[in-house]
Protein backbone atom coordinates (compact mmCIF):
# COMPACT_ATOMS: atom_id res chain seq x y z
CA UNK A 1 0.00 0.00 0.00
CA UNK A 2 2.84 2.32 0.87
CA UNK A 3 4.27 1.62 -2.52
CA UNK A 4 1.01 2.58 -4.12
CA UNK A 5 0.99 5.78 -2.12
CA UNK A 6 4.46 6.62 -3.23
CA UNK A 7 4.06 5.76 -6.87
CA UNK A 8 0.74 7.48 -7.51
CA UNK A 9 2.03 11.00 -7.21
CA UNK A 10 4.62 10.01 -9.78
CA UNK A 11 1.97 8.83 -12.16
CA UNK A 12 0.04 11.96 -11.50
CA UNK A 13 3.05 13.89 -12.51
CA UNK A 14 2.62 12.62 -16.00
CA UNK A 15 0.04 15.36 -15.84
CA UNK A 16 2.48 18.05 -14.88
CA UNK A 17 4.77 16.78 -17.54
CA UNK A 18 2.22 18.44 -19.74
CA UNK A 19 2.83 21.58 -17.78
CA UNK A 20 6.50 21.34 -18.45
CA UNK A 21 5.84 20.86 -22.13
CA UNK A 22 3.41 23.72 -22.02
CA UNK A 23 5.65 26.18 -20.30
CA UNK A 24 8.93 25.26 -21.89
CA UNK A 25 8.06 26.61 -25.34
CA UNK A 26 6.72 29.74 -23.71
CA UNK A 27 9.93 30.22 -21.80
CA UNK A 28 12.01 29.64 -24.87
CA UNK A 29 9.87 31.99 -26.84
CA UNK A 30 10.29 34.63 -24.18
CA UNK A 31 14.00 34.06 -24.06
CA UNK A 32 14.19 34.45 -27.79
CA UNK A 33 12.37 37.76 -27.68
CA UNK A 34 14.58 39.04 -24.93
CA UNK A 35 17.70 37.96 -26.70
CA UNK A 36 16.62 39.96 -29.73
CA UNK A 37 15.74 42.94 -27.58
CA UNK A 38 18.96 42.80 -25.66
CA UNK A 39 21.22 42.72 -28.64
CA UNK A 40 19.23 45.42 -30.41
CA UNK A 41 19.44 48.07 -27.73
CA UNK A 42 22.45 46.97 -25.73
CA UNK A 43 20.13 46.14 -22.88
CA UNK A 44 19.89 48.82 -20.22
CA UNK A 45 19.01 46.01 -17.85
CA UNK A 46 21.95 43.86 -18.76
CA UNK A 47 23.35 44.37 -15.27
CA UNK A 48 20.36 42.47 -14.04
CA UNK A 49 19.30 45.09 -11.49
CA UNK A 50 16.69 47.84 -11.53
CA UNK A 51 15.93 49.84 -8.45
CA UNK A 52 15.44 47.07 -5.92
CA UNK A 53 13.58 44.99 -8.48
CA UNK A 54 15.71 42.56 -10.31
CA UNK A 55 15.44 41.86 -13.98
CA UNK A 56 16.66 38.55 -15.21
CA UNK A 57 17.40 37.65 -18.74
CA UNK A 58 16.87 33.95 -18.76
CA UNK A 59 19.48 31.65 -20.19
CA UNK A 60 22.25 34.18 -20.42
CA UNK A 61 25.13 32.59 -18.57
CA UNK A 62 26.39 35.90 -17.20
CA UNK A 63 23.21 36.34 -15.25
CA UNK A 64 23.52 33.00 -13.60
CA UNK A 65 27.08 33.74 -12.63
CA UNK A 66 25.88 36.86 -10.91
CA UNK A 67 23.45 34.86 -8.86
CA UNK A 68 26.23 32.62 -7.71
CA UNK A 69 27.14 35.05 -4.99
CA UNK A 70 26.56 32.49 -2.30
CA UNK A 71 27.78 29.10 -3.30
CA UNK A 72 26.25 26.19 -1.47
CA UNK A 73 27.69 22.77 -0.88
CA UNK A 74 26.30 21.37 -4.10
CA UNK A 75 27.72 24.27 -6.06
CA UNK A 76 31.17 23.75 -4.71
CA UNK A 77 30.86 20.10 -5.66
CA UNK A 78 29.50 20.50 -9.14
CA UNK A 79 30.34 24.05 -10.07
CA UNK A 80 28.20 26.37 -12.16
CA UNK A 81 26.12 23.85 -13.96
CA UNK A 82 22.91 24.27 -15.87
CA UNK A 83 21.12 21.73 -18.02
CA UNK A 84 21.56 22.02 -21.76
CA UNK A 85 18.56 23.41 -23.56
CA UNK A 86 16.46 20.81 -25.28
CA UNK A 87 16.06 17.26 -24.09
CA UNK A 88 18.25 17.54 -21.01
CA UNK A 89 16.43 20.62 -19.86
CA UNK A 90 13.03 19.02 -20.36
CA UNK A 91 14.29 15.99 -18.49
CA UNK A 92 15.32 18.02 -15.47
CA UNK A 93 12.11 19.99 -15.62
CA UNK A 94 10.03 16.84 -15.53
CA UNK A 95 12.23 15.37 -12.82
CA UNK A 96 11.81 18.42 -10.63
CA UNK A 97 8.08 18.50 -11.38
CA UNK A 98 7.79 14.89 -10.32
CA UNK A 99 9.72 15.58 -7.14
CA UNK A 100 7.48 18.54 -6.37
CA UNK A 101 4.38 16.43 -6.95
CA UNK A 102 5.81 13.71 -4.75
CA UNK A 103 6.55 16.19 -1.97
CA UNK A 104 3.16 17.87 -2.23
CA UNK A 105 1.53 14.44 -2.29
CA UNK A 106 3.23 13.43 0.95
CA UNK A 107 2.26 16.71 2.60
CA UNK A 108 -1.33 16.56 1.41
CA UNK A 109 -1.67 12.99 2.64
CA UNK A 110 -0.24 13.95 6.02
CA UNK A 111 -2.65 16.89 6.25
CA UNK A 112 -5.61 14.66 5.39
CA UNK A 113 -4.56 12.06 7.94
CA UNK A 114 -4.34 14.73 10.60
CA UNK A 115 -7.45 16.64 9.71
CA UNK A 116 -9.94 14.64 7.67
CA UNK A 117 -12.71 12.63 9.29
CA UNK A 118 -12.80 10.18 6.46
CA UNK A 119 -10.56 9.79 3.48
CA UNK A 120 -11.94 8.71 0.13
CA UNK A 121 -11.90 9.99 -3.41
CA UNK A 122 -14.57 12.63 -2.76
CA UNK A 123 -13.01 14.10 0.37
CA UNK A 124 -9.61 13.76 -1.23
CA UNK A 125 -10.84 15.93 -4.07
CA UNK A 126 -12.04 18.53 -1.58
CA UNK A 127 -8.68 18.52 0.18
CA UNK A 128 -6.90 18.73 -3.14
CA UNK A 129 -8.95 21.75 -4.14
CA UNK A 130 -8.32 23.31 -0.76
CA UNK A 131 -4.62 22.77 -1.26
CA UNK A 132 -4.91 24.34 -4.70
CA UNK A 133 -6.47 27.42 -3.12
CA UNK A 134 -3.77 27.54 -0.47
CA UNK A 135 -0.69 26.75 -2.52
CA UNK A 136 -1.57 28.13 -5.95
CA UNK A 137 -4.46 30.61 -5.85
CA UNK A 138 -3.71 32.60 -2.71
CA UNK A 139 0.01 33.14 -3.36
CA UNK A 140 -0.75 33.96 -7.00
CA UNK A 141 -3.00 36.80 -5.88
CA UNK A 142 0.02 38.59 -4.45
CA UNK A 143 2.79 37.07 -6.53
CA UNK A 144 1.49 35.87 -9.88
CA UNK A 145 3.62 33.22 -11.56
CA UNK A 146 6.29 35.06 -13.47
CA UNK A 147 8.11 34.43 -16.66
CA UNK A 148 11.84 34.90 -16.49
CA UNK A 149 12.60 38.50 -17.30
CA UNK A 150 9.91 40.05 -15.15
CA UNK A 151 10.99 42.50 -12.54
CA UNK A 152 10.48 41.24 -9.05
CA UNK A 153 11.30 42.23 -5.53
CA UNK A 154 13.98 40.60 -3.43
CA UNK A 155 13.83 36.81 -3.54
CA UNK A 156 13.90 35.87 0.13
CA UNK A 157 11.13 38.33 0.96
CA UNK A 158 8.97 36.88 -1.78
CA UNK A 159 9.68 33.30 -0.75
CA UNK A 160 8.83 34.10 2.84
CA UNK A 161 5.59 35.75 1.83
CA UNK A 162 4.74 32.84 -0.47
CA UNK A 163 5.25 30.18 2.19
CA UNK A 164 3.51 32.28 4.82
CA UNK A 165 0.51 32.82 2.57
CA UNK A 166 0.25 29.15 1.67
CA UNK A 167 0.41 28.06 5.30
CA UNK A 168 -1.98 30.76 6.53
CA UNK A 169 -4.50 30.06 3.78
CA UNK A 170 -4.36 26.32 4.37
CA UNK A 171 -4.83 26.72 8.11
CA UNK A 172 -7.54 29.31 7.59
CA UNK A 173 -9.44 27.12 5.15
CA UNK A 174 -9.28 24.22 7.55
CA UNK A 175 -10.61 26.41 10.38
CA UNK A 176 -13.44 27.76 8.23
CA UNK A 177 -14.49 24.49 6.63
CA UNK A 178 -13.45 21.94 9.20
CA UNK A 179 -14.37 23.51 12.50
CA UNK A 180 -17.84 24.34 13.74
CA UNK A 181 -17.08 27.03 16.30
CA UNK A 182 -17.95 30.51 14.98
CA UNK A 183 -14.93 32.09 16.63
CA UNK A 184 -12.60 29.64 14.92
CA UNK A 185 -14.33 30.30 11.61
CA UNK A 186 -13.77 34.02 12.02
CA UNK A 187 -10.16 33.40 12.94
CA UNK A 188 -9.85 31.30 9.78
CA UNK A 189 -11.20 34.08 7.58
CA UNK A 190 -8.79 36.54 9.20
CA UNK A 191 -5.92 34.12 8.60
CA UNK A 192 -6.82 33.89 4.92
CA UNK A 193 -7.08 37.65 4.51
CA UNK A 194 -4.06 38.63 6.61
CA UNK A 195 -1.27 37.93 4.08
CA UNK A 196 -3.01 40.13 1.52
CA UNK A 197 -3.42 42.95 4.02
CA UNK A 198 0.27 42.72 4.76
CA UNK A 199 0.88 42.69 1.04
CA UNK A 200 3.35 40.84 -1.11
CA UNK A 201 6.76 42.35 -1.70
CA UNK A 202 6.74 44.04 -5.10
CA UNK A 203 9.28 45.92 -7.14
CA UNK A 204 8.85 49.67 -7.29
CA UNK A 205 8.19 49.68 -10.97
CA UNK A 206 6.94 47.03 -13.32
CA UNK A 207 9.85 46.73 -15.63
CA UNK A 208 9.11 43.47 -17.33
CA UNK A 209 10.59 42.86 -20.72
CA UNK A 210 8.12 40.07 -21.29
CA UNK A 211 5.06 41.01 -23.35
CA UNK A 212 2.04 41.34 -21.08
CA UNK A 213 0.00 39.03 -23.29
CA UNK A 214 2.55 36.26 -23.02
CA UNK A 215 2.67 36.76 -19.28
CA UNK A 216 -1.12 36.52 -19.13
CA UNK A 217 -1.18 33.28 -21.07
CA UNK A 218 1.50 31.92 -18.82
CA UNK A 219 -0.35 32.76 -15.62
CA UNK A 220 -3.55 31.20 -16.94
CA UNK A 221 -1.77 28.05 -18.07
CA UNK A 222 0.02 27.78 -14.77
CA UNK A 223 -3.16 28.16 -12.75
CA UNK A 224 -5.18 25.72 -14.82
CA UNK A 225 -2.52 23.05 -14.67
CA UNK A 226 -2.14 23.58 -10.93
CA UNK A 227 -5.89 23.14 -10.47
CA UNK A 228 -5.90 19.93 -12.49
CA UNK A 229 -2.83 18.66 -10.67
CA UNK A 230 -4.27 19.23 -7.19
CA UNK A 231 -7.69 17.86 -8.05
CA UNK A 232 -6.21 14.64 -9.40
CA UNK A 233 -3.63 14.36 -6.64
CA UNK A 234 -6.27 14.77 -3.93
CA UNK A 235 -8.82 12.38 -5.30
CA UNK A 236 -6.24 9.75 -6.21
CA UNK A 237 -4.69 9.90 -2.75
CA UNK A 238 -8.13 9.63 -1.14
CA UNK A 239 -9.15 6.78 -3.39
CA UNK A 240 -5.96 4.84 -2.76
CA UNK A 241 -6.07 5.43 0.95
CA UNK A 242 -9.63 4.19 1.21
CA UNK A 243 -8.77 1.13 -0.84
CA UNK A 244 -5.86 0.43 1.49
CA UNK A 245 -8.02 0.82 4.57
CA UNK A 246 -10.75 -1.53 3.43
CA UNK A 247 -8.51 -4.31 2.21
CA UNK B 1 -29.53 4.23 10.87
CA UNK B 2 -27.52 1.07 11.21
CA UNK B 3 -25.44 2.23 8.31
CA UNK B 4 -24.56 5.43 10.12
CA UNK B 5 -23.70 3.50 13.29
CA UNK B 6 -21.44 1.15 11.43
CA UNK B 7 -19.79 4.02 9.58
CA UNK B 8 -19.22 5.79 12.89
CA UNK B 9 -17.69 2.61 14.28
CA UNK B 10 -15.41 2.23 11.32
CA UNK B 11 -14.51 5.90 11.59
CA UNK B 12 -13.43 5.49 15.20
CA UNK B 13 -11.53 2.37 14.25
CA UNK B 14 -9.80 4.29 11.55
CA UNK B 15 -8.92 7.08 13.96
CA UNK B 16 -7.30 4.60 16.33
CA UNK B 17 -5.12 3.16 13.62
CA UNK B 18 -4.40 6.69 12.43
CA UNK B 19 -3.19 7.71 15.87
CA UNK B 20 -0.69 4.86 15.62
CA UNK B 21 0.35 6.29 12.28
CA UNK B 22 1.22 9.70 13.71
CA UNK B 23 5.01 9.34 13.57
CA UNK B 24 4.76 8.17 9.97
CA UNK B 25 2.41 11.04 9.16
CA UNK B 26 4.80 13.59 10.62
CA UNK B 27 7.74 11.96 8.88
CA UNK B 28 5.99 12.00 5.52
CA UNK B 29 5.00 15.63 5.99
CA UNK B 30 8.60 16.45 6.82
CA UNK B 31 10.02 14.54 3.87
CA UNK B 32 7.45 16.16 1.59
CA UNK B 33 8.32 19.62 2.85
CA UNK B 34 12.01 18.90 2.44
CA UNK B 35 11.58 17.76 -1.15
CA UNK B 36 9.38 20.71 -2.05
CA UNK B 37 11.84 23.08 -0.42
CA UNK B 38 14.70 21.53 -2.33
CA UNK B 39 12.97 21.84 -5.67
CA UNK B 40 11.13 25.08 -5.13
CA UNK B 41 13.06 27.27 -2.73
CA UNK B 42 16.66 26.24 -2.22
CA UNK B 43 19.07 28.95 -3.33
CA UNK B 44 21.76 26.59 -4.48
CA UNK B 45 22.67 27.55 -8.00
CA UNK B 46 22.74 24.00 -9.27
CA UNK B 47 19.37 23.12 -7.79
CA UNK B 48 17.96 26.37 -9.11
CA UNK B 49 19.13 25.76 -12.65
CA UNK B 50 17.87 22.20 -12.69
CA UNK B 51 14.44 23.09 -11.35
CA UNK B 52 14.18 26.47 -13.02
CA UNK B 53 11.35 25.81 -15.46
CA UNK B 54 9.30 23.88 -12.91
CA UNK B 55 9.64 26.69 -10.44
CA UNK B 56 8.21 29.12 -12.92
CA UNK B 57 5.47 26.76 -14.06
CA UNK B 58 4.34 26.10 -10.51
CA UNK B 59 4.44 29.73 -9.52
CA UNK B 60 7.21 29.52 -6.95
CA UNK B 61 9.02 32.79 -6.46
CA UNK B 62 12.13 32.52 -8.61
CA UNK B 63 15.17 34.72 -9.15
Amino acid sequence: MLQALITTPLILQAETYEVAGLSAPVLHQAAGMKAVGASAELAPYAGGLTDDGRVWLAHSPGEHDEAAGELGFLDSMIGAWAPEDGLERTLYTSLSSILTGFGFGLMLLAAMLLGARRIDAATGLQWGLGAFAAVALAPALGLPPELPGSAAAELVARQTWWVGTAVATGLGLWLVVGRGEPLLKIAGVLLIIAPHLIGAPHPHEYASRVPAELQGHFVAASMVSAAVFWAILGSALGWLWQRGETT
Amino acid sequence: MSASVSSAASASQASVSRAALLPIVLLSAFVGAFVVFGVGFAHSNVLHNAAHDSRHALGFPCH
